[in-house]
Parts: C-alpha cells; structure tokens; sequence
C-alpha cells in the first residue's frame, strides 16, 4: 500500500464497525436490481471495482450503508446488496452526517456527482467534509449533467457546447481537489474509472482513514462527454500529464520518470527535471494543506499535469467521535439524566 | 402607616422598557414569584427582531405581559391594568392597548427632552393632561436606584443597570410577591460576580421597600392563590415543554433522540435547551442550513434513531422536499414549525398560525403528512408525544404546530408522574416478512402492516434485511423500483390511506357545550385555544347559550367532526390567519363555517372575539 499516508492504521475508519470472518466474494454485494446505466458508462467499472474490493474490508453487508443523491451516479446503492438510501439531489451528505454521527457501527459511504454535489449540494459537501464526518464520498465527475441530459456541470470546462449552452458555457470550473482541500477535507484523493488497481488502491486509502474522506473519480460519460479524460487514458499521452503520488516516494512523471515537481515561486509546485535533487518527495501526511492545495492546483482543463492518487491524508478527531465523546464526558460528571429530576428542575410547588 | 391592602382576583400587569432595560428577566422573575405564591397565571413576552435596537427608540421597546388571578385563567389577557414603563418609548408603544384607569408607573428620570423628542412627543405626558384618565405614578426608579447603591463599588452605569431590580422589587411589594426566589435566583445569577450580586440585591430590597413607605401608593394589593387541581406545578415556556417532551420520547420509545436544526427564531431555544441534556443521550446537531437540519433527521431516523428538526416557517419551505422524502420512503420523522408572522421574513418574533396550509399541502407530489397542534405552552409536552407516537407507530414523518406565542409565552403545569407517561416503545423488524416462489425467505421493506398500513422498520445492521430505499417510485411489497402505473396508483391510495387511517387512533372530537342545546359552535386548534375558551367564557357569563371544541390533529380530523360541524347552526373558527382552518373544513365537509381572523401578530384579544361571538349568537338566534 505504497500510497497510503504512513498515519493512516489499516482500515482506521472502520474502528467501531464489526467485522467478519466469513468468506466474502464481489457476488455477495451485488443486489438482484439489473443495472442500467448506458453501454460503456464508466459507472460500471466503478461498481465493479468497488464491489471487489469491498471483501477485503470484511464488513458485514448489513453493516454497510450507501448514499446517495440524484443523477446517474445516483442509482449506485440500488446495485448494492447492502443497506441504501436514495435520497435529493445534493442532499446525501447531509443525510448521511445524521446517519454516521448516531451509529458509529455502521460503514457509511456518500456516492454523488459533479451536479450533485459540487452544484446543488455544495454547500452540505463542504460542511461535511469540514466537520470531518466520519463518511467516505465518492465523487463520480464526468464533468457534465448526464441523468437530465447534457447540460455543462459545475466542472465543466468553459466555453463547453452543451445543450443548455448552445454557443458556449461562461462558467469557470470548480477544481473538487482544490474546493475540498479549501473546506478543510482530511482526506483528499483522485482516481480514474478505468484503471480498477488505483481506484481499489485509492479507496482502500480511503477506509484506512477516520474521519471524512473525499474520493473524486474522473468518470467517462459515453453519450453526453464522451472521452472527456482521453487524454490521460491514451496510451500516448497518459505518461506524460498524470502524476501519481506516492506517500514517501520522489514525484516523478513521463515515460521515462524523466520529469517531476518541485518548490515554484509564490508556494505552487512547477515542473523539472526527473533527476532535479529539488524533486518533491509526495507526503499526504503534512498538517498544513498547503502544499496539498499546490498539487491540487497542477490540473487544469487541458490536463497538462493530473495528480492522482491520495493528495492529504491528515487525520484529525472526528466529529461523531467528539459528539459521542461530549455525551460520555457529560454522563460520567452529571450521571445518566433522570425523567423525574428533569421535569421537576427550577422553581416548584405543590397544591393539595 | 399601616396601608391599605386590596383583595382583587386578578391582575395584568406589562413590565416596558428598552431592549437593554432587562424587561423580560424582570417580567420572568415576577411570573416565578407569582407561580410560587400559586396564582394561575399566563405570560406573553414581546419583543423586537433586533437584539439591540436604537435606545430609547419605539422599535426598540420590549414588553412582558402577565396575567394572574386567584382563579383558572386562559390568557395573558387583552389589557393591562398595570404598565411599567420605563421610558417614554415604553409609555407610546403600549399607552394604546390600557384600559382607563389602569396604573401606570413611569421612571421619570428616563424623561427627559431628548428622549420625548426621540419618539414625538412634545411634551412631557407626565406632565400635561394627557393621561389624565389614568392613575400615572411618576417615579424616578433609575435615580432612586443609583442612590440606593451608592456605597456599593461600582460604576454609575452598572448601578443604573440595576434599575429593573428596583422594580420589581416596588412591584412585588405592590402584589404581595415573595421574594426569596428571586434573591436566590440573583446569587445564583451573579455567583461569579459577588459586587453586582449584591448590588442587584439591594436594588431589589430597595425598590420593596420604597413601596411601603412611599406614599405614592396608598393600597397594596392581594391575588390570593387559585385552587388549580391537586399535584406539583412548576411555570413552563411552550419551547420548553417541547424539549421535555422529546426527551421523555426518546426515553419512552427507547429510540436516541437526534435533533438536527438550523438557528431561526423563535424556535433555538429548543435547540438551546436540548444541547444541555446531553447526559440523556441527547444528540444535538447544529446544521449548515434548514435543509440539512431535515436531512441529518431523517438519516438518524433511518438508522433507528428518533429524528428531530426543529424550525419556523422559512424553515419548513426550505425542508418540504426532504419531508416529501420522508413521506416516500416511509421512515419516522418530526418536524416542529414553531410558526411566527410570515411571509418571508414577516416579523419573526411575532405569532401567526399560517403554515397550516403549508403544513398540510407545501409539498410537491401527493404527500399528505400528519399534523399535530399544540394549544397552550404547557400543552406543546403533550403534543409533542402525540406526534412521536404517530410518526413512529406509522412510519411518517409528523409535523407538529407551535408558534411564537406557546413558544415564549408560560403557565403553570402540573408535573406528570413518570408512571403516567405514555409507552412509545417501538420495535425494529429482525425477520424475513415474505416467501418467494421458490420458498426462499426475503424482506419486503414495504409489506404493510394490515391495520395501520406501516411497513416494517428495518434499521442498518440488522442481518438478512439489506434494502434500498429511494425517493422513486417503490413496488408494492418489495419496494424495487417501479415505473407500473397501476402500481404507482396503488401506492399514492395506499400512503394517503395510512394517514386517513390514523383518524381511527385519535380520540373523537370533544364538544363543550353546558346546556347541550347551544346553536353556535366555536372551533379553532393551536394556540386560539386560551383566547377562544376566555371569550366563550364571557359570552356565557352574559347568558348566551354557545358550545366549544379545540381540534388537537389537523390532519386527519378526528371521525366525528363532520357530524359535530353537522350539529350546530353556525360555526364560528377563529384563526391567526385568513381562514386556514376554514378552507380545510369548506372543502372537506361542505359546510359554510364562518370566519374570525386576525393577523396582528399577537395572541387573539378574547373581549374582541366574545363580541364575536356574541354577534353570531344573536344572528343565529333570529
């Protein structure tokens, strides 16, 4: 688990969730609901991937619980042989807070979209992520509206053609990396649909940490932005524009290894030579988002360079942790609350 | 000189001041006083939006209305005998709502010039003839009060502030108050602050006893205590009562109560008040908006917790599709609309009672929810444990009905015994609940209970009941996703059906009419409740003949009340609104009731309304 922040205990956010022994297969998570997103959606391998690697977790299925909101994404929890809720557009974050914060055992995952969560519900994403929630989201960013059929999203890149914006969107993107590092995530990470190792690689990073984690998957919508992250995909071109982060490992990059980052002027990275002895060596672990915030900024709407892999990993007390802390503290100076006590406090008296 | 003192059976007495004068701690210690002593008793606290308006300014006047008597009493009352007004902001804001001859005690040191100016008055009304109908005693309380604190090591400002404590330490010596409560709630107040403590104190014992030997006032006055039915009593806001009753839910349905809310008056004092219990297991969750405040409810709901938001009515707009949600998929869910004057922002610390439509209709789709409403501070208690009852017996989110006026206003409330409160204890499913066709065991999230037509809880971490739930359409039984118009037609019938079905599970329509011959009806629900009983009360003294009845639910009406409508001649429903409830019953019953509405954003005044009333009788009688 070389990408993993060395911060991070194996499966560190499934503390209180209980485990099995018994043997699981992908099968055991698949649900009886035929799945029906378009032929050669990047969805499916998503599911695929995730539905393999979630043996490996040995969490009882009852004990999993996945959310989501609207949009094609959406539809991932009906697929799941587990417990699931499909919820309101943008409102799976906050639904899922409620759930997390009152029942530690439970593994909660948030699957939404770039519409989802970035526009309608930016505003429980960043909150959630803030709070440091003890839930794993999975943003699926096709960089387009899919279920509503092909408006620009909020990651769209500008000047995009869309059916909302026949001559061009004005809009400037949102980067998910940069927002969520900037609402203060704990874990920040960026896999792609198609490549199943990284993406097992990356959530299972995801699981080591407790606390929020935020998980954006470059995902291809093959009706409405098709080959939308071709260039990081093709063979020709994919060695030079991604950049995998490694915790503890030099960030080099090319076919050859022949390039990296390091230290630009103003705080951002900028590239060098592979063999430049200023080459950063990748730690997710750093408090300060900083430097996870410069990586973050390296992509761009061309691709010219595409971290991906887990970009922070710094792990602080959970919120549902804190709020479960507060009640023990309270219960063990006051003692367990009495009805009678209660509804007899303050001023009394009685009639005869 | 030994004074006169005065039995009278009741008083209204309204403390005035500027928002920084301290008006409702005053009119807050006065009303434990007088619930000591054992007068029944009702309050309304009035008071602006802003929490420090321009001093001295009439925006910035804030009011604490108190009723008492030696007998059962059900409202804060329409006019004050008794004005304290500590300024000439406090004198033109409330001089409107006195009778003649009321007495008004007027802190002459907070008249002068520029203060007049601030709020048009030309003259001194002190001074002139203007008050003449009234019995004005000009007092200078702030001077008074600095000079009773002389020796005392503190600064001037701080002495003046003590300036509320003198008052109410004249007007508990005027109305026969005991006084320890408030010298014990003062060092318990200022416990950290032992000069102030002392310093308020003083003031207090000041003010007591500038009142006996003054010869300002001649009578002192006696309210002897009200024979209210055996038991022990303690003073209860509306908003607190609510807090207690969702504690006790929790602890009766053995569900942990999760409150997930969005700060917006007036309804953070529930949030306030349950942040403070956490050693019941409380949960508390102050979320980033409205929306999430519903959200994180109903996730907690759906995790076998008791969900709970709590807001006012900008706050139900923003949460309808989540309840909508709530409704679809079935799962508990309550949602307390502590109402004030809408729309938009209206004026937030003022009552209304116009969500009821809102409530019953504000969502998209068919969705019809349970609506339970709260007649008087204490009652909300009760209500409260209704609307779990219903929302986790049914599986239904329930929206309970409140306002400012139950919210902030209080009475005496006798204590249930603990034995006596409701079992709400719920039980989770822990089974398969179908066969198919090849004999293997499933479950149906959506097999219904045949006799309420619940489906089946199933919280995460129970084995073998993996499901998915979802805001789209569900098939009946299993619940998959289906787009079967046939099915999705059933399923509309069968989930307004559940909800018509719970009229079945409330108690019928009680009808208070004496004589059992009466022509007129009055009707209302929510917090008319106390002016509408006072005004039938006094259409009675006058020997009309008129019957009452209070609806507890709102939806669904209880199965009688289309033949209680039925019944009478008239039907008279006063409403804090433009005719809400009236709507409701014209189109649900076909029967022509007659309007009473008022949306001055204060409680109903019960002489106006028994006016009403008394018109009605008197056409219903020719």
């Amino acid at each position: 688990m070389t990408e993993t922040a060395n911060t991070n205990q194996p499966f560190a956010g499934l503390e209180l969730v209980p485990r099995t022994d018994a043997k699981q297969t992908a099968k055991d998570f698949k649900s009886d609901q035929e799945v029906r997103w378009c032929p050669g959606c990047g969805d499916y391998a998503i599911l695929a991937a995730f539905q393999n690697f979630l043996p490996e977790l040995g969490v009882p299925r009852e004990n999993l619980v996945i959310i989501s909101g609207i949009g094609c994404a959406a539809r991932f929890p009906y697929y799941m042989d587990t417990y699931g809720f499909h919820s309101i557009h943008g409102r799976a974050p906050a639904i899922a807070t409620g759930l997390a914060a009152s029942r530690p055992d439970l593994s909660v995952w948030v699957v939404t979209g770039d519409g989802d969560g970035l526009s309608i519900g930016g505003n429980h994403l960043i909150h959630a992520l803030r709070r440091n929630v003890n839930i794993k989201i999975l943003l699926f960013n096709n960089r387009i509206y899919g279920l509503t059929k092909g408006q620009y999203s909020p990651t769209s890149e500008r000047g995009k053609i869309t059916s909302s914006t026949p001559v061009g969107s004005l809009d400037y993107p949102f980067n998910p990396i940069s927002l969520a590092l900037g609402a203060g995530a704990t874990f920040v990470a960026r896999t792609i649909d198609s490549d199943r190792k990284h993406f097992t690689e990356v959530v299972r990073a995801a699981t080591d940490h407790n606390g929020a984690a935020f998980v954006e998957i470059y995902q291809n919508c093959p009706i409405y932005n098709d080959d939308a992250f071709e260039p990081l995909k093709s063979p020709q071109s994919r060695d030079d524009r991604l950049v995998r982060l490694r915790h503890g490992e030099p960030i080099r990059y090319g076919a050859e290894e022949e390039k990296g980052l390091r230290l630009g002027k103003y705080g951002g990275l900028e590239e060098c030579a592979g063999d430049d002895e200023g080459v950063v060596v990748h730690d997710a672990s750093v408090e300060d988002p900083s430097y996870a915030f410069a990586l973050s900024r390296l992509d761009n709407e061309e691709f010219t360079h595409t971290p991906i892999g887990v970009f922070r990993a710094a792990p602080r007390t959970t919120y549902d942790q804190l709020m479960r802390e507060q009640i023990e503290e309270v219960t063990r100076k006051q003692g367990e609350g009495d009805l009678e006590t209660l509804l007899t406090s303050g001023d009394t008296w009685r009639i005869t | 000189m030994q004074k006169q003192i005065q039995q009278i059976d009741r008083v209204i007495i309204r403390f005035a001041g500027d928002s920084g004068d301290g008006m409702q701690l005053t009119g807050d210690r006065f009303t434990s006083e007088t619930a000591a002593f054992g007068n029944d008793l009702s309050t309304l606290p009035n008071f602006p939006a802003e929490i420090r308006a321009p001093a001295g300014t009439l925006p910035g006047v804030s009011s604490f209305q108190l009723h008492f008597a030696d007998h059962d009493i059900m409202t804060p009352g329409d006019a004050p005998n008794v004005l304290v007004a500590m300024n000439p902001a406090a004198l033109k804001a409330n001089i409107a709502d006195l009778p003649r001859g009321a007495d008004i005690i007027a802190n002459t040191d907070e008249f002068t010039k520029r203060n007049l100016n601030k709020v048009g008055y030309l003259d001194n009304p002190l001074e002139d003839e203007s008050l003449a109908d009234y019995r004005v005693h000009p007092i200078p309380l702030t001077s008074m009060t600095v000079k009773a604190l002389e020796d005392f090591d503190i600064s001037k400002k701080d002495a003046e502030r003590a300036k509320n404590m003198f008052a109410l330490g004249m007007l508990s010596w005027l109305y026969h108050r005991p006084t320890d409560g408030t010298i014990r709630f003062l060092e318990r107040k200022f416990a950290s602050k032992p000069v102030i403590m002392n310093a308020n104190v003083a003031a207090f014992k000041a003010g007591w006893n500038y009142g006996e030997t003054t010869e300002e006032f001649s009578v002192s006055y006696e309210v002897k205590p009200a024979a209210l039915p055996p038991g022990l009593y303690r003073n209860i806001s509306g908003n607190l009562a609510l807090a207690y009753g969702l504690i006790v839910a929790s602890r009766s349905s053995g569900l942990s109560l999760f409150l997930a809310s969005y700060p917006i008056t007036p309804a953070s004092d529930i949030l306030h008040e349950l942040s403070r219990h956490k050693r019941f297991g409380v949960q508390t969750f102050q979320a980033e908006d409205e929306i999430a405040g519903v959200g994180a409810a109903l996730g907690a709901s759906f995790g076998g917790g008791l969900g709970v938001t709590t807001t006012s009515g900008p706050g139900i707009s923003l949460k309808s599709e989540t309840v909508g949600l709530a409704v679809s998929v079935e799962l508990p869910l309550i949602i307390c609309d502590i109402q004030r004057a809408g729309p938009s922002t209206g004026m937030p610390t003022k009552a209304e009672q116009a969500d009821l439509l809102l409530a019953m209709f504000g969502r998209h789709g068919e969705a019809p929810v349970p609506i339970v409403a709260a007649r008087s501070p204490s009652d909300c208690f009760d209500a409260v444990l209704e609307a779990v009852r219903l929302a986790t017996k049914y599986r239904t989110p329930v929206l309970l009905l409140s306002d400012c006026y139950l919210a902030n206003g209080s009475e005496p409330w006798r204590i249930p015994e603990i034995d006596s409160l409701p079992d709400l204890q719920v039980e989770f499913a822990s089974e398969h609940n179908h066969t198919d066709e090849d004999g293997t065991p499933q479950f149906w999230p959506f097999q219904r209970d045949p006799e309420t037509l619940a489906r089946p809880w199933a919280v995460p971490g129970t084995p073998g009941l993996e499901h998915r739930i979802g805001g789209l359409e569900k098939a009946d039984g299993h619940g998959n996703i289906s787009y079967d118009p046939d099915n999705h037609d059933l399923m509309v019938r069968l989930r307004q059906a559940k909800i018509d079905g719970i009229a079945r599970d409330i108690p019928p329509l009680e009808v208070d009419d004496p004589d059992g011959d009466a022509r007129v009806l009055v009707l209302g629900w929510g917090s008319t409740y106390g002016p509408i009983g006072a005004a039938v009360r006094r259409v009675r003294r006058n020997g009309a003949k008129v019957a009452q009845a209070h609806l507890r639910h709102l939806n669904p009406f209880p199965t009688n009340t289309g033949e209680v409508l039925r019944r009478y001649d008239t039907v008279l429903v006063p409403e804090m609104n433009l005719g809400q409830l009236s709507l409701l019953l014209r189109a649900r019953f076909l029967i022509d009731v007659i309007g009473y509405n008022r949306v001055r954003g204060l409680p109903l005044k019960a002489t106006e309304l028994a006016g009403a009333i008394q018109d009605v009788v008197d056409s219903a009688r020719t």
